[in-house]
């Protein structure tokens, strides 16, 4: 990779030839609209918003699908291109359903975030508009393509990152549709459930079932921590509100999946808050277990153990240990069953 | 893993071999389908099943279910007379070559054939495919492991890969997928009878000594019970108590039946877990511990990065972090474990073992690290046996094929092998508790070739009646060529219809793992239900 320098709205920036103009932006907190683009994808250049101007060049270029050059001077914020970008969502506007109010999206909609950031009150444009109705029934993926804007962000991580080739557009002109095979549910496809097709949406188009209602994006807290399903060791954010998790969400290009997710990872995390979870320790009584405080539980538990080592001899107790444990607990549990219990009984599910 | 999981996507042929890899471990498999589609890499699968992995792959060898080992020899023989081995590897890394040639000579394609069903020419092709590629990438999970052969299957992948001299680089290795969140981890940090954090053994007086300075505690000096043995002991009465945290052998573990009755015989029982599980239900005491999301610490993947889990909520209704309980339990026997934080306990781990020396709470909070890391200026060891083999030289270790402990005779013709779905998880304890995945798939079917379902009248969604040596189950069928003639599959995550009361507790005699890919079954058309 060559060194380069570029000026980025009159900024002097020195950088990596392989790099496109909107990576070097990007990097360099300069920001330029965009809605096709994921950084897991391959530069696609349909939304048309992330045009700059480079010296020399007849026309605006497509920042996310050029690379930069040694001397490239770039502007990405002029009237004209503000003028072009600001007609581009109009247009876009003029027909997407206006239900941010209860769009699961909102806060985390990028068509929504760019109309905002190019202050665009009305919309000058009157024409026809969807009216889908579209009921897939699957317990995971809202599809509503009234929202759609046709950026193929799903049909790309779907062949892309995914290839189970699910998604792909249908009819033409003004009628094109993402949809699937036959238009079946997605129940009927080779659909994996894995929710990447959400993970990349940029509006309200497909969005998660679960979460629906359970909570605004700005009402949430993020925990970054790793996913408890198989050894992976993806990296997932926890969005939880008033000690609830109502939703698992990436960062994109973060941790080894490389913010990809599989159906358990995105969609397996409402048993963290199931109504049947335990939460008081049980003591058996006669053939029952009865809810019991956590003294009485460990003093029974201290107290047995002890009195079955005396009569029997530690290697009398065994202990399974837990590989959905952290590494401390499991360092504990046998360092438990060795210091202080005295037996090498340890084991857990490793093998199995 | 020897290798990351990233770098799978730099091979130039992958060899992928009993793991149902876009099933159990799917963002591993997103590597896999990138090497094979941005990458140009060849992949080959050897399973029984024709897996979904199949329909990115170059060739399928559907092998007779316990037969891998003469298919391992059957590839390295024909990679020897081809002379395609890497010579240079083996001159310079390896010894004991001249034993594995002699042990390889008779596995030819075509006696390799009559053990395993894979044509001939289907493994020359597989062989020459590996052996010429630049980087070469083997990859399994539990369809190698769990038979009473496990350990020879897994030597013979090693065997492999250092005869291609597909080690020590990006793109190659040795690759285990492990099939829970932080199993690495539970082995790393000592919860085996055999050794303590850090692999070392009970038995070596280093060991001995260490416990005594750090712990101030005698070590005791034999290694202990494995888990299938454990219950073996109980029913022999002689182990008496057991204390189980975040496992369920009551699904999980071969021969239910037996971890049954061996559970009753138990004088004591603690269960520590989120849910009242199958095996909790069997509890004198149940302890509520906490989900990931409820805790700090950290996790060890399967490519050896140990991460930070971060507490995300308070734990829910009266539960507690599974460390405080232990620290608690210590405490009342007389034992002080004193730590005000996780953070504390992951730095005496450094301290107590030389591979997570370099891996403090505050450093692995800030970016996750790949062991060994022997001190904190150390970066990690993305790929292992780069320059050596821990001793020294990799050695080759010749073995023979040996037929699975349990093989179809006339009473049990069909062999059954278990595994995982998508949608689902192990014992379900999570994933059967979400309600999008429970939406998704709710019940088990056994998965039975065409040929056999005809032969046996049943129809797709028939109820059948499974039976083996050691009990029976009724599940609804799933007629399908994923299986191939002669074997059925079935999941072992649901409660309603146990696979384990099925399985073989036959175990490895080095491993100890049981025995559960293969077993003799009988399928029987069953009425209903009940």
């Amino acid at each position: 990779m060559a060194q380069v320098n570029v000026t980025i709205d009159g900024r002097q920036i020195k950088t990596e030839s392989e790099k496109t103009v909107l990576e070097v932006a990007k990097e360099n907190g300069i920001y330029i609209p965009t809605l096709c683009h994921d950084p897991r994808l391959k530069p696609y250049g349909a939304c048309r918003l992330c045009l700059v101007e480079v010296e020399g060049a007849k026309e605006p270029l497509l920042a996310c699908a050029t690379q930069v050059a040694d001397g490239m001077v770039i502007a990405t914020d002029t009237v004209t291109l503000h003028e072009i970008r600001k007609t581009i969502v109009e247009l876009l506007l003029s027909n997407h359903p206006l239900d941010c109010l209860v769009c699961e999206s909102t806060g985390q909609c990028e068509l929504q975030d760019i109309a905002y950031n190019l202050g665009i009150e009305e919309i000058r444009f009157e024409g026809e508009r969807h009216t889908y109705t579209i009921e897939d029934f699957n317990p995971l993926i809202e599809r509503d393509p009234n929202k759609c804007i046709l950026c193929g962000r799903c049909v790309r991580i779907c062949q892309e990152v995914q290839q189970d080739f699910v998604y792909d557009f249908a009819e033409r002109g003004f009628e094109t549709i993402v949809t699937t095979p036959y238009d079946r549910s997605l129940i009927k496809t080779l659909c994996e459930f894995c929710g990447q097709c959400i993970s990349t949406c940029p509006t309200g188009a497909l969005t998660e079932r679960l979460s629906r209602f359970k909570g605004r994006v700005w009402e949430t807290k993020k925990t970054k921590t790793i996913c408890p399903y198989c050894g992976c060791g993806c990296q997932i954010e926890l969005y939880s509100k008033n000690s609830e998790v109502v939703r698992v969400g990436t960062e994109v290009k973060s941790g080894v999946n490389s913010g990809n997710l599989c159906v358990k990872g995105r969609f397996g995390y409402d048993f963290i808050n199931h109504p049947d979870r335990l939460t008081a320790p049980l003591v058996r009584k006669g053939r029952k277990l009865k809810k019991a405080s956590w003294e009485e539980a460990l003093d029974l538990v201290a107290l047995k153990l002890s009195e079955i080592k005396k009569k029997h001899g530690a290697d009398s107790i065994a202990f399974l240990s837990s590989a959905k444990c952290t590494n401390e607990e499991n360092y504990l549990m046998q360092k438990f069953a060795r210091a202080v219990i005295g037996t090498n009984n340890i084991d857990h599910c490793a093998r199995l | 893993m020897t290798n990351t999981i990233a770098d799978i996507a730099q091979a130039k042929a992958i060899l992928v071999m009993g793991s149902n890899t876009t099933e159990a471990h799917p963002i591993v498999a997103l590597s896999i389908k990138q090497a094979v589609s941005e990458n140009g890499a060849k992949l080959i699968v050897i399973d029984p099943r024709r897996i979904r992995l199949v329909d990115y792959a170059h060739l399928w060898l559907s092998q007779k279910a316990g037969t891998d080992v003469a298919v391992l020899n059957g590839l390295m023989n024909v990679i020897l007379t081809e002379g395609l081995e890497d010579k240079q590897f083996i001159a310079g890394r390896t010894e004991g070559f001249g034993e594995l040639k002699n042990v390889l000579a008779k596995y030819t394609p075509e006696y390799v054939e009559e053990i395993s069903g894979i044509p001939a020419d289907l493994l020359r092709e597989a062989a020459r495919i590996f052996a010429r590629s630049e980087r070469g990438s083997l990859i399994y999970a539990m369809g190698i492991t769990q038979h009473t052969t496990g350990t020879d299957n897994v030597l013979s992948i090693a065997n492999l890969a250092m005869m291609t001299g597909n080690i020590g680089k990006p793109g190659t290795g040795v690759n285990p997928l492990r099939g829970q969140n932080n199993v690495q981890g539970a082995c790393d940090m000592g919860a085996l009878p055999g050794c303590v954090s850090g692999y070392q053994n009970v038995c070596d007086q280093r060991t001995i000594t260490k416990c005594k300075d750090l712990w101030g505690a005698k070590l005791p000096e034999k290694p202990g019970l494995s888990v299938v043995e454990m219950f073996e002991a109980a029913l022999r009465g002689e182990v008496k108590a057991m204390h189980i945290m975040g496992e369920n052998p009551m699904l999980s573990d071969p021969d239910l039946g037996h971890v049954e009755k061996a559970l009753r015989k138990l004088d004591f029982l603690v269960v520590q877990d989120i849910f009242l599980t199958e095996t909790a239900e069997f509890a004198d005491v149940v302890l509520p511990g906490v989900t990931f999301a409820e805790r700090d610490g950290t996790f060890t993947n399967t490519e050896r990065r140990v991460q930070r889990v971060r507490k995300a909520i308070e734990p829910v209704g009266d539960s507690r972090p599974d460390w405080g309980i232990i620290c608690e339990l210590s405490r009342r026997i007389g034992y002080k474990m004193d730590y005000s934080s996780v953070g504390e306990i992951t730095d005496e781990i450094a301290s107590f073992t030389p591979t997570y020396a370099g891996i403090t709470f505050e450093r692995v909070s800030r970016e996750g690290v790949q062991w060994p890391c022997p001190n904190p200026d150390h970066p990690g060891t993305p790929i292992l046996h780069a320059e050596k083999f821990t001793r020294g030289l990799g050695k080759f270790h010749p073995v023979e094929h040996k037929p699975p402990a349990e093989e179809p005779d006339e009473e049990y013709p069909l062999i059954l092998t278990t595994g995982r779905y998508l949608f689902q998880y192990h014992t379900g304890t999570m994933s059967r508790h979400s309600r999008g995945l429970e939406e998704m798939c709710h019940e088990a079917r056994v998965e039975i070739n065409p040929a056999d379902a005809d032969k046996l009248k049943v129809k797709e969604g028939d109820w059948v009646k499974l039976i083996t040596r050691r009990g029976k189950i009724k599940v609804k069928a799933c007629v399908t060529e994923r299986a191939p003639k002669g074997t059925v599959f079935m999941p072992f995550h649901f409660k309603e219809s146990p696979a384990n009361v099925l399985t073989n507790p036959a175990l490895d005699p080095v491993s100890k793992i049981p025995e559960l890919k293969v077993c003799a079954v009988r399928v029987e058309k069953a009425g209903s239900r009940q």
